[in-house]
């Protein structure tokens, strides 16, 4: 189809890319429900509910890409490895994408702009991760010497190589959610952006308490009865807390940062949580063709980076830069919005992000813009709860956002929505759908 | 699962003993014939002719009476069925025919034959003596279906002055290895007309949705359909997702999330059949829990969700698939009720009620919706193997195997054969029908 309908390279013009709809499983807290499950499973579970939901089973799409951010040395081929055990037609192709917490929305980016340069017409895009089932390694020195043996000649050799293991090599490396360069968690880096933006203890608990009271409405009103197939027994996201409130939250005890100043807790951080998302996305053809109706259009994406490590900015701010120059683009200002969509990895990721917006100095020396982009109706922000009561299971964030907002904006009759996410080693990743 | 033949009841031991031993049923495949043997084909009633010509179509040997000297070479043929068509009887001496034709043709049965009688509708009749000879059919029928052995079964059908296409249908059904576990069941035909156009998959083309797909009897409903054809929309609560993505997956239909229950249910339903699918031709309202207690210890939640689910939420979908631009003319409407909707049971207030208010349903639809073609009828399985009924207790669920004249259990296959024959465009005549799937339960006989 697509050879015949596509112009020659030079006079093609980008194609229009549908958000047809999604599907992921519920997340589920880590060590819970989900520890048996290899990040395969989740997201063969994944693609076999969306490919149920959509009609799709024995049919090859254009393309499937996925990633996790946990991922074993077994696992170099994990997407290809799911659509092959999965109920897709084999001759599927797919590949493997990792951008920390960027993967899944960086996965659509490119399903997307492969679709609107008409090298495919339908793809899907997702991520999954477990941070129950995580890879072990041997430690640095451990794996040295076993090397070392297996490239010895002789057993004299061999003998060598192995007695030079000391017994503190033998403890393995369990991965860790430290910051390679800065060896600080997240949640330290995240707690000493908080507090230079002065952001309050209230203000994360006011947000997560929203958060699980938005996810819980959206449960109610059955909103993701076609974003969600249950899995091993679950069929909600088991972080969420329908009936948690400020007061509550107000009682847990900081977990980063330091002294009278730490405001950040277990209730306003996402938790390690297992789970697997997908989206599909095609063009308006091959969405007829499938009497599929589109739910939104992925309009534009951009990514950023920032220098936590040698430079003064906080190692979650990258979609703070993003997003300015994604609107600069669009010809679009920061309030031409119906929803918004701001991956919470910390409440104060969120609230930082929105303050610097609204800062004229941040604005006009780090953004080198004239005038702050101004503040957001938080009515608008994350109307159907985010992953502070949803759970983070890294790679799988991305999906679950595209798919929830691409819904939303059609159930709104139409509208436009930006999707901010924030990731490991300073980076941002932001799109803008449309309906 | 285990069935009877998997227990000990059914293992060698047991028949050296002297066990009565079920026999393995005839179910049906795909390119298997009708049935396995000639037809006997008499009574000289009025749809006989055109069975006999139908039956030769198919290539099955159709006879007009059993050999009187049957060839001393061998054994004599044994009949796979007999289809004995009174529909012209008019007096109760019209009816020795029964003893005069059946009884050596109910010698020569093969294993897994089918004995199927043809009466006249009474309803249809005035006379009281024409009345009293079409109703007496009925006891014959059940009765010859008790004495039957080896897996073979009785039914009679009662038509009306034209029915051949409707007699032609039931018959097929009942010939088949699809009427497995339908046994001594009476089966009302109109004078409808109606054919498939692909006998091999007669739900062709056809957009059918299963409600509670996601297991058991329903996910055995949908893979029934879709191999005889039909584009299958799964339905079940998104608890149940998993399974029932697999099910859709499986036969490459849809899956669709949704509790019947909710408000929108109806319009989500149709919306997705119609819109994915372009119509919904075919609504299978199978979804259905259990909720037991004694009356005297029944609470409201109780009550109230077996009825939300088994029976109200039947009449909203209904309201949904009916409107304009829904159901076409010449939908079908199947719904699954139960035995214990016909003859109660201890612990099932709840469930009883649902059920038969289900029943009732298909009576009440039935007549309204004959002008356009639609169909409303119900199974009622009896005893089905499923994995609710492997945790029964085994002597409780020995039982149960065996109170019909089948002597074991109906697998959910049976049932979604039951159904997928009456959603079939060549069944229009039937309508109105409970067909109960149950072997000839001795319950609610």
């Amino acid at each position: 189809m697509a050879a015949s309908s596509v112009p020659r390279a030079a006079t093609r013009q980008p194609r229009r890319v549908a958000v047809l709809g999604g599907n992921r499983i519920p997340f589920a807290r880590a060590n819970g429900p989900y520890a048996q499950a290899s990040n395969q499973d989740m997201l063969t579970a994944a693609v076999d509910g969306l490919v149920a939901r959509f009609g799709l089973a024995g049919e090859r799409v254009g393309e499937v890409v996925a990633g996790a951010v946990l991922k074993h040395s077994a696992d170099f081929n994990l997407t290809r490895e799911t659509v092959l055990g999965s109920r897709l037609h084999p001759t599927t192709p797919a590949y493997d994408v990792q951008q920390a917490c960027g993967t899944g929305l960086e996965a659509a980016i490119l399903v997307a702009n492969k679709i609107a340069l008409g090298q495919i017409d339908s793809g899907i895009a997702g991520g999954v991760d477990s941070a129950s089932d995580a890879p072990i390694a041997v430690s640095e020195g451990l794996r040295q010497g076993l090397l070392a043996a297996n490239r010895a000649k002789s057993t004299a050799q061999r003998l060598k190589a192995l007695a030079s293991i000391r017994p503190t090599q033998l403890i393995p490396a369990i991965p860790q959610n430290v910051e390679p360069r800065t060896g600080l968690s997240m949640g330290e880096h995240m707690s000493q952006t908080a507090a230079r933006w002065s952001i309050t203890r209230e203000a994360q608990d006011e947000l997560a308490a929203a958060s699980h009271a938005h996810l819980a409405a959206a449960y109610e009103r059955g909103f993701f009865d076609d974003l969600v197939t249950g899995y091993l027994g679950v069929s909600k996201d088991t972080t969420l807390r329908p009936d948690t409130s400020t007061e509550k939250l107000a009682a847990l005890k900081p977990v980063f940062g330091k002294g009278d100043g730490a405001t950040m807790t277990a209730g306003n951080s996402t938790p390690l949580t297992d789970g697997a998302s997908v989206v599909l996305l095609g063009t308006e053809e091959w969405a007829a063709a499938h009497h599929l109706t589109p739910l939104a259009w992925f309009v534009d994406a951009e990514t950023a980076a920032v220098d936590y490590v040698h430079g003064d900015e906080g190692m979650l701010m990258a979609p703070a830069y993003a997003v300015p120059r994604l609107l600069a683009r669009n010809g679009l200002s920061l309030q031409d919005f119906d929803f918004y969509e701001i991956h919470e990895a910390f409440a104060a990721t969120v609230l930082t992000t929105l303050a610097a917006w609204e800062d004229a100095d941040f604005c006009r020396d780090r953004l080198g813009l004239d005038a702050p982009l101004g503040s957001i109706d938080r009515s608008r922000l994350n109307v159907n709860g985010s992953s502070l009561a949803a759970g983070h299971p890294f790679a799988a964030t991305g999906g679950r956002i595209v798919a929830s907002l691409a819904k939303q904006l059609s159930e709104a009759g139409g509208g436009r929505g930006l999707i901010s996410i924030c990731a490991a080693g300073g980076q941002g990743v932001v799109a803008i759908l449309e309906a | 699962m285990t069935d009877i033949f998997s227990t000990i009841i059914g293992s060698p031991i047991a028949r050296r003993v002297g066990v009565p031993q079920p026999t393995r049923l005839r179910r049906y495949e795909p390119g298997m014939p009708l049935c396995e043997g000639p037809v006997l084909v008499a009574g000289g009633g009025r749809f006989a002719d055109g069975l006999v010509t139908w039956l030769g179509e198919l290539g099955i040997r159709a006879i007009r009476a059993l050999d009187p000297n049957p060839s001393d070479s061998g054994e004599a043929t044994r009949l796979g069925a007999v289809v004995l068509d009174l529909s012209e009887a008019r007096d109760p001496q019209d009816l020795d025919a029964l003893r005069v034709v059946g009884a050596p043709a109910l010698r020569s049965l093969a294993r897994n034959a089918r004995v199927v009688v043809i009466g006249t509708d009474p309803a249809t009749l005035g006379e009281v003596s024409h009345v009293a000879t079409h109703r007496a059919l009925e006891g014959a029928v059940r009765s010859i279906a008790k004495e039957l052995r080896h897996g073979a079964t009785a039914n009679l059908v009662l038509a009306q002055q034209d029915s051949s296409d409707g007699v032609r249908s039931a018959v097929e059904f009942l010939l088949s290895g699809r009427s497995a576990y339908v046994d001594g069941q009476v089966i009302r035909v109109d004078d409808r007309t109606g054919a498939n156009a692909d006998a091999v998959r007669p739900l062709a083309g056809k957009v059918a949705v299963v409600t509670g797909a996601a297991r058991g009897i329903g996910a055995e409903i949908a893979r029934v359909m879709a191999r005889d054809g039909a584009t299958v929309v799964a339905v079940d609560v998104p608890a149940a997702g998993d399974a029932l993505a697999a099910v859709a997956n499986e036969i490459r239909g849809t899956a669709l999330q949704v509790d019947v229950t909710a408000a929108d249910a109806g319009r989500r339903i149709v919306d997705h059949a119609v819109t994915r699918h372009g119509s919904i031709d075919v609504v299978v309202h199978n979804a259905g829990i259990t909720r037991d207690k004694l009356l005297v210890n029944m609470d409201e939640s109780r009550w109230g969700s077996v009825m939300a689910v088994n029976l109200r939420s039947i009449l909203q979908l209904n309201d949904a698939i009916l409107a304009p631009g829904a159901m076409p003319d010449g939908g079908r409407i199947v719904c699954v009720a139960s035995i214990a909707g016909i003859a109660g049971n201890r612990g099932q207030t709840n469930y009883g009620a649902s059920k038969a208010g289900v029943i009732g349903i298909v009576d009440a639809l039935s007549t309204q919706l004959a002008e356009r073609g639609i169909t409303v009828n119900a199974v009622a399985p009896g005893f089905i193997e499923t994995d609710m009924t492997a945790r029964i207790p085994f002597a409780t669920r020995e039982i149960g195997r065996r109170m019909n004249s089948l002597q074991q259990g109906g697998t959910p296959k049976d049932v979604a054969e039951t159904i997928a024959w009456l959603a079939q465009p060549g069944a229009a005549a039937v309508t109105g029908q409970v067909v109960r799937v149950c072997g000839q339960s001795l319950l609610g006989a």
